[in-house]
């Protein structure tokens, strides 16, 4: 594998060994002797086509799924030894599709994770208009509306809010902007890297889209049919990488420049 | 025709707090019992594929059985386990009204809400439940806080559905001895009382909307916020269950309780009994409209103090004998085995009979000149029978056709109270009425004599509880009705009670049977009496040409 930038300087704080997932008695792999290692404060996007593993991928991470076999490391202990609510309470989670909770008003969707952590009323109404703050979201005008008042675009700033309410130092993202308009996606996405950067956070997100996994992520892991292919920072990937399927996946944002720019240059 | 719609109006909203208080506790506690018991079924079901299909199919076989048969199952099986109770523990409960109602109501309330919250929690999108495990919930914590507020409206559609259901079902329970708007119904078809069937109807169709408007408002105001809405529609329930408890309350100070069956006759003599008892500083409330089976059970029990039953319906029964043996030796025989197989003790006869009695109208029989049973006993053939919905599954009918040989075209059963109309208009050539009935006048009936003896006598009896046998001042105040009323004062007390007449409700009734008993106990005023009746000549001369057996 080129480019591994698991840089032993930062510690690991997520980190797969060997893990692997199948159903049906080993029958049906969906993920295949994974190793992969997060460092602290690292944006790492996950990229493969539909159906290579990437979502139980990040579901290993909380316990949403535990691996057939190897291990899952997270803070530096094994996860099977942690309760894994208290875990899911401490990891943000951002769903695809969004995920709020229909019956719920902004507000109480924000707060969920911090109220089950125990926080007090008053501290809860004042994390809140802190959080939507955070995601510039007006508090005065969105705190008691319904999932069902909002644009999709809105409805995701609410589902980052939710994720990082309880102050998590790891956000899970599973295609979080892919249901976005183009300049909604983009305002979106450049606010969350800013987030990532000024809360310290790390956060593992997939995506479908190439160019947006080159423009945010730190680094870039490569599923395909259940088994990591490569990974690397995204220049490094761009550059060296020689297997052709990985190779024709990280040249599509050149690919698509190119062709723009004929298209520019021909009229 | 206005008075006495009227007259029939203003008592049945007399008797509205009373009914309307049963109907309302039994149904809402059955409502209630059956969401306690069917919302954890559900929660523990809708992930069980197999407990499931287990619990729908038990839930959908009890929707199968009508509502009465499940009511009227309730009764013997509480009596049974009453039963073991007392012997086991030293304790016995009232198996009559109340209890078996709520319990046969609430299993009928299952269905609709055991069925709706399944479908309602497996409805839910499995990212919805995702969501809420990967924010940290609990699998309590996602079913309290999220799965259950999604399928909040499905759950309530079935609540709102049962409700209706029970309130509608509740008008059932009259027969074993819960007072409901169901015994306006049961009432009001005895005694061809339109006004009260009708009413019954409306008044329970009218609860049923309330408390599902109710309900809605509940449902509306916690999936919108509104609190305003769930205050309305909880105040408004807790206000109709409020309400109900108050005639309950205030009759809390009856010590006796007089039975009665399910027809006029019936109601007439419970009212006579309790007036009685009421009049010697004995406060008696009424249970009406009992089953036949039920209601001595119920005596045997100490559940109700009094009432009226017939030696024939004893004898047959209870005391399972097919011989038919004279009138007195029939009553010496069931007085001593009321007493020693029960502790049951027979007060004594009325004084007349309500037996079993094959009837045509005069007319007819006079043309085709039959007088007794076996005159058209060849004919039977070619003719039809109408009877009540007993009586072509009594022993009397069996021994009847066995003693004639009978072997009818056809057998109707019909309410009785149409009957006679069907024998009068010749829908059905002779019918199995009663001796007492005062149609057998109204409609210018004979009964056709029984000179084989095939039916069993029918003395009408006062039988009285156990628990009451040494209490004298219980038997002296009803030991003035034995042997004062004669078929004819029936006969006329039953006719009274019913269309054509005044229509008059079975308390005016039974006390204008008081006035005429006590009025016919002193000589002197006798002639009084008969002057009284010779007023309505037409009815007077029915009566005497049917009282002529």
């Amino acid at each position: 594998m080129t480019g591994d930038l698991s840089d032993d300087k930062a510690p690991a704080i997520i980190a797969l060994e060997s893990a692997s997932k199948t159903y049906d008695e080993g029958r049906s792999p969906v993920l295949e002797n994974v190793t992969l290692s997060v460092p602290e404060r690292q944006f790492l996007a996950i990229v493969g086509p539909s159906g290579s593993g990437k979502t139980t991928l990040l579901r290993l991470i909380n316990r949403l799924t535990d691996p057939s076999s190897g291990t899952v490391h997270v803070d530096g202990k094994d996860v099977r030894g942690v309760d894994p609510i208290m875990l899911r309470r401490h990891i943000g989670y951002v769903f695809q599709g969004v995920g709020l909770f229909p019956h719920m008003t902004v507000a109480e969707n924000i707060a969920i994770t911090p109220r089950l952590l125990g926080y007090d009323r008053r501290r809860l109404a004042a994390r809140v208009d802190e959080l939507l703050e955070l995601v510039r979201l007006e508090r005065a005008s969105y705190r008691d509306r319904f999932p069902h008042q909002l644009s999709g675009g809105e409805r995701q700033r609410i589902g980052v809010a939710r994720a990082i309410a309880a102050n998590p130092h790891i956000v899970l993202m599973d295609e979080p902007f892919g249901a976005l308009d183009p300049l909604t996606r983009e305002a979106l996405s450049d606010d969350y890297r800013r987030l990532h950067d000024t809360l310290g956070l790390t956060t593992v997100m997939i995506t479908h889209d190439m160019l947006e996994a080159v423009l945010l992520a730190d680094r870039i892991a490569v599923l395909r049919e259940g088994r990591l292919v490569a990974q690397g920072t995204p220049p490094s990937l761009m550059r060296e990488e020689h297997d052709p399927f990985v190779k024709a996946l990280m040249q599509t944002p050149h690919r698509y420049a190119e062709r723009l720019s004929a298209l520019m240059a021909s009229q | 025709m206005f008075s006495q719609f009227d007259e029939r109006i203003a008592e049945a909203f007399a008797r509205l707090p009373d009914y309307l208080g049963g109907h309302v506790l039994v149904s809402m506690t059955a409502l209630a019992l059956g969401m306690a018991i069917s919302v954890p079924l559900a929660l523990l079901a809708f992930r069980r594929q197999a407990l499931r299909q287990v619990l729908l199919g038990i839930a959908s076989i009890v929707q199968t059985i009508p509502g009465l048969a499940l009511l009227a199952l309730f009764y013997p099986l509480l009596l049974a386990i009453s039963a073991l109770t007392e012997k086991v523990f030293g304790f016995a409960f009232s198996a009559l009204g109340f209890l078996p109602s709520v319990l046969a109501l609430a299993l009928y309330s299952m269905l609709p809400v055991l069925r709706n919250t399944i479908t309602g929690l497996a409805g839910i999108a499995p990212a919805v439940r995702e969501a809420a495990t990967g924010v940290g919930m609990t699998r309590r914590q996602s079913l309290v806080e999220v799965e259950l507020p999604l399928a909040l409206p499905v759950i309530m559609g079935g609540i709102r559905t049962s409700a209706v259901w029970v309130i509608g079902t509740a008008t059932l329970s009259t027969p074993i001895g819960q007072t409901s708007l169901g015994n306006y119904i049961f009432a009001g078809l005895q005694t061809q009382n339109w006004v009260f069937v009708l009413f019954g109807c409306v008044v329970a169709a009218m609860l049923a909307l309330v408390v599902d408007q109710l309900l809605s408002q509940m449902e509306i105001g916690v999936s919108t916020r509104r609190r305003s809405r769930i205050v309305l529609g909880a105040a408004g329930l807790v206000l109709i269950g409020a309400g109900a408890l108050v005639p309950t309350l205030r009759a809390g100070v009856a010590t006796y309780t007089v039975g009665a069956k399910t027809f006029s006759e019936q109601y007439i003599l419970a009212a006579l009994l309790q007036q009685r008892l009421d009049a010697n500083g004995l406060p008696a409330d009424r249970r009406d409209g009992l089953g036949s089976s039920v209601i001595f059970n119920a005596l045997a029990a100490n559940e109700i103090d009094v009432y009226v039953d017939y030696s024939g319906t004893i004898w047959a029964n209870q005391m399972n004998r097919t011989d038919v043996k004279p009138r007195a030796e029939v009553l010496r025989e069931v007085a001593t085995w009321l007493r020693e197989q029960y502790g049951v003790t027979m007060l004594g006869g009325l004084g007349f009979e309500n037996a079993y009695a094959l009837a045509m109208p005069r007319e007819r029989a006079e043309a085709l000149g039959i007088r007794t049973i076996a005159d058209f006993a060849q004919r039977a053939g070619t003719m039809s029978i109408a009877g009540d919905y007993e009586f072509f599954s009594r022993p009397e009918w069996k021994a009847l056709q066995a003693a004639y040989a009978l072997d009818f075209a056809s057998e109707r059963q019909m309410q009785a109270e149409f009957m006679y109309q069907a024998a009068a208009a010749g829908d059905v050539d002779v019918i199995a009425a009663f001796t007492s009935d005062g149609r057998l006048a109204q409609y210018d009936m004979v009964t056709l004599k029984d000179p084989k003896h095939a039916l069993p006598p029918y003395d009408a009896i006062v039988l009285v509880a156990p628990q009451r046998a040494q209490n004298k001042a219980f038997l002296d105040a009803l030991r003035p009705l034995i042997g004062a009323i004669n078929v004819q004062l029936m006969r006329e007390a039953n006719l009274r009670s019913i269309v054509g007449a005044e229509g008059a409700s079975s308390e005016s009734v039974a006390r204008w049977l008081w006035e005429e008993i006590v009025r016919r106990k002193k000589p002197a005023s006798r002639a009084r009496s008969l002057d009284d009746v010779n007023k309505n000549a037409a009815r007077d001369a029915a009566l005497r040409f049917a009282g002529g057996r």
